[in-house]
């Protein structure tokens, strides 16, 4: 065989080498010039500053630090969990706000339904780096400790972040609890019984009283005969701060109330679009049947609607996980946040871009993953 | 009421009863239609007007609009010190607006910025007339962008020379996201071909490698990246500007959306169109310049629209790696010691100013895409 430019072959495989090697080439110089400047900073490459002490003050944490004590690994990880925190409450907050949003812009009523699109046009087209300065500042704004908003017994907002009060968590709570997974579970297989039985003869028993039953009397009586213990415990103002109940700090607030609102108003246009995806005549056979409309939505709509909504939220539900970022920019400790000040301190940049980078597509990862799983799950079965 | 004689009989012309049509009947049927719609109809009429009877309360009624000024140019706020709370203070907006609009780019030569801001609207606008969709279109583009960049820059035809650590404010903004979307563009294109290039395996992958890595990760970090990394990857002593750096940044980010955008144009053109311009015996550029590309470009533009106000939006972080753009110029009038807490009035015009930008944008992709949509359906 002779070789020829006019072969597509010979000339896919020349551009390949030519656009890798350039690229390669690229990537080879750009890597040489970080060594050589590594070097020349005395920046010692590789992971050994993990294990060294961290001494960066952290004001959130969900497990034990102490800046004296743990290391860059541990208040990295907390960085983490602090990330996943405000990214799993935002998710499901904005999609339970969405939702509501989009039925609410879908309603026969004209002033809910425009209320619902005013929100939704103005949240999209301010950026929301500016919202959660906007709500900061109003956080910020509140009184301090001493004269906080008091709006119910327990219920404290200053400026140091809102006090609830909180449960003192005792054994017949744990109990209590693995009663109502119990119920729950029962529950499921009592449905579950009800849907053959409705194949079987097209009566359906009620599965209401036997949820009731397993899921809310059952853990109640667990309870009971522990002896019932409740307990809670309140905030209470000592000198300038409070003590004691549950606290949700001013940037956590800040950055929650800010993605919620924000990513909610996407999540509602997703619902909406989703839910007009379903032809009317759907609507009208449903009806037809003598369904009511609370069944029609339920049995018949929003399985449907459900298949043109999953694509679309995992990339806004991506998109939060990635926005949660922006907590750096209101001193909320994300994992963003803590390896830019670890860098600072190293000067270990490189390790630290690639280990936020590997923290976000993990994220990423597993989010899509679920949402592929659960999009496979309701899938339209053919033949 | 008329009467109108047809042959011999007379009919009355009658108004429909009010309950039928008119604006009664369409209050009953859109607002009071059921007792729950009734009921939220009631609650959110108090509601809505609570809300607006303070807002004008605190944004008009009790608003200070403007605070003296000694002699020394030293500013009185106690006016607004005494209204804190109940009545907005505008006179923080009034001392600021030119700070907050152009930044710290010299008071005298702030005309160049705002004629640049003009450019710009303008530059926007004739991108969105269809007349203009064509070739010297980029023409267009690449002049004003030059002439922009003259304007900003100085130093030739006896404007002063300004250097870019001095730009800031609304200009700033407008440059990253405009710089952005132009340099991202041709690299959007090319990223997009080099992921459909089936012949090219190797190729193919790199694109989608580059797509999906940042992808999945926030801009922060890019900007993080360009601005800690950036100065490790040049050769020793070189150091380029901390503008350009954020800017490449922005470029890099946005040509992977951008590129998945085009992807979807491309992918929606039907194959034939394909066919017929390798039947012609066009080369693989000639396909892609004459038949595929035209096509493909114009019928995302709605979706490049919604991608370019999402990068408009996001041009703000770069506040957080110290760029000096509409936000940052916001944050640094409100540390002043004299307008500290009166943040909610600030942040309302800069929301006012994006919202603006944003939406008539928006309204711009919905218009198109409604149009689009009428010619697909006919």
């Amino acid at each position: 065989m002779e070789l020829s430019w006019s072969d597509p072959r010979l000339r896919a495989l020349v551009w390949q080498i030519v656009i890798v090697g350039g690229i390669a080439g690229l990537i080879w110089y750009l890597v040489a010039n970080t060594m050589n400047n590594l070097q020349v900073r005395r920046i010692a490459t590789g992971f050994g500053f993990l294990d060294r002490v961290a001494g960066i003050p952290i004001g959130e944490h969900s497990i034990e630090y102490d800046p004296a004590v743990h290391s860059y690994g541990r208040a990295i990880w907390i960085g983490v969990l602090n990330t996943l925190r405000v990214s799993v409450v935002g998710i499901i907050l904005s999609t339970i706000l969405g939702t509501l949003v989009g039925i609410a812009r879908l309603s026969k009523n004209w002033l809910l339904s425009r209320l619902a699109a005013v929100y939704v046009e103005t949240i999209r087209d301010i950026p929301l780096l500016l919202q959660l300065f906007f709500w900061y500042a109003i956080v910020q704004g509140l009184p301090a400790p001493r004269a906080s908003l008091h709006p119910v017994e327990g219920v404290f907002l200053s400026n140091r972040g809102i006090k609830l009060p909180l449960l003192q968590w005792q054994d017949a709570h744990s109990w209590a609890f693995a009663a109502f997974i119990l119920g729950w579970i029962g529950t499921a297989s009592w449905a579950r019984m009800a849907t053959r039985k409705q194949e079987a003869t097209g009566i359906r028993p009620r599965v209401w009283p036997a949820g009731l039953a397993l899921m809310i009397a059952f853990p109640a009586l667990v309870w009971a005969a522990l002896g019932a213990p409740f307990a809670l415990e309140m905030p209470v103002l000592r000198g300038f701060n409070f003590v004691g109940g549950l606290t949700i700090s001013p940037e956590y607030g800040a950055l929650t109330i800010g993605l919620v609102l924000y990513t909610a108003s996407y999540t509602a246009e997703i619902v909406r679009s989703g839910i007009l995806s379903v032809a009317t005549g759907q609507w009208e056979a449903a009806g037809a049947l003598g369904l009511r409309p609370g069944s029609v939505m339920r049995l018949i709509v929003l399985p449907q609607a459900l298949r043109v909504i999953i694509p679309p939220m995992t990339s806004t539900y991506l998109s939060l996980a990635k926005n949660s970022s922006l907590a750096v920019a209101i001193g909320y400790q994300d994992v963003v946040s803590i390896i830019n000040t670890v860098l600072n301190q190293t000067g270990q940049a490189v390790e630290g871009i690639a280990m936020i980078m590997l923290v976000y597509l993990t994220i990423s990862l597993s989010i899509s993953l679920f949402m592929n799983w659960y999009n496979a799950r309701i899938a339209l079965v053919e033949r | 009421m008329s009467s109108t004689t047809i042959g011999t009989s007379t009919a009355t012309r009658t108004q429909p009863p009010l309950l039928v049509a008119g604006p009664l009947a369409w209050m009953r049927a859109n607002l009071f239609n059921s007792w729950l719609s009734t009921a939220v109809t009631l609650a959110l009429i108090y509601i809505i007007a609570r809300a607006a009877i303070g807002f004008i309360d605190w944004a008009f009624i009790h608003a200070v609009w403007s605070v003296p000024k000694s002699a020394q140019g030293v500013i009185d706020p106690s006016d607004c010190r005494n209204m804190k709370g109940v009545g907005a203070c505008w006179a923080v907006i009034g001392d600021k607006w030119r700070f907050i609009l152009f930044g710290r780019y010299p008071f005298d030569e702030q005309w160049r910025a705002g004629i640049c801001i003009a450019l710009f609207i303008a530059l926007f606008v004739v991108s969105a007339m269809r007349r203009f969709w064509r070739k010297e279109l980029a023409l267009i583009w690449i002049a004003t962008l030059f002439v922009i960049g003259v304007l900003m820059w100085g130093g030739v035809l006896g404007l002063a020379f300004v250097p870019q650590d001095s730009w800031g404010g609304l200009p700033m903004t407008l440059i990253l996201a405009t710089f952005g979307l132009a340099l991202a563009f041709p690299l959007a294109v090319f990223v997009a071909l080099g992921r459909r290039a089936t012949t090219l395996p190797a190729v193919r992958y790199l694109c989608i490698v580059y797509i999906e890595l940042v992808r999945g990760v926030p801009l922060i970090s890019v900007l993080f990246m360009a601005s800690v990394m950036f100065p490790l990857f040049m050769p020793v002593g070189l150091n380029p500007d901390k503008l350009l750096r954020a800017q490449l940044g922005i470029i890099l980010f946005g040509a992977a959306y951008l590129a998945e955008v085009i992807r979807g144009g491309l992918q929606a053109l039907p194959k034939g169109q394909y066919e017929a311009a390798d039947a012609l015996g066009l080369t693989f550029w000639q396909k892609m310049r004459l038949v595929v590309l035209p096509q493909a470009l114009r019928m995302v533009i709605p979706p490049m629209v919604n991608n370019f106000i999402g990068s408009f939006k996001d041009t703000s972080l770069v506040l957080i790696i110290g760029i000096f753009d509409l936000l940052t110029a916001a944050k640094v009038a409100l540390a002043e010691p004299v307008w500290q807490g009166y943040s909610t009035e600030v942040y309302l015009v800069l929301a006012i100013i994006y919202f603006v930008f944003c939406y008539s944008m928006s309204r711009y992709s919905r218009g198109l895409e409604a149009e689009f949509g009428r010619s697909v359906r006919r």
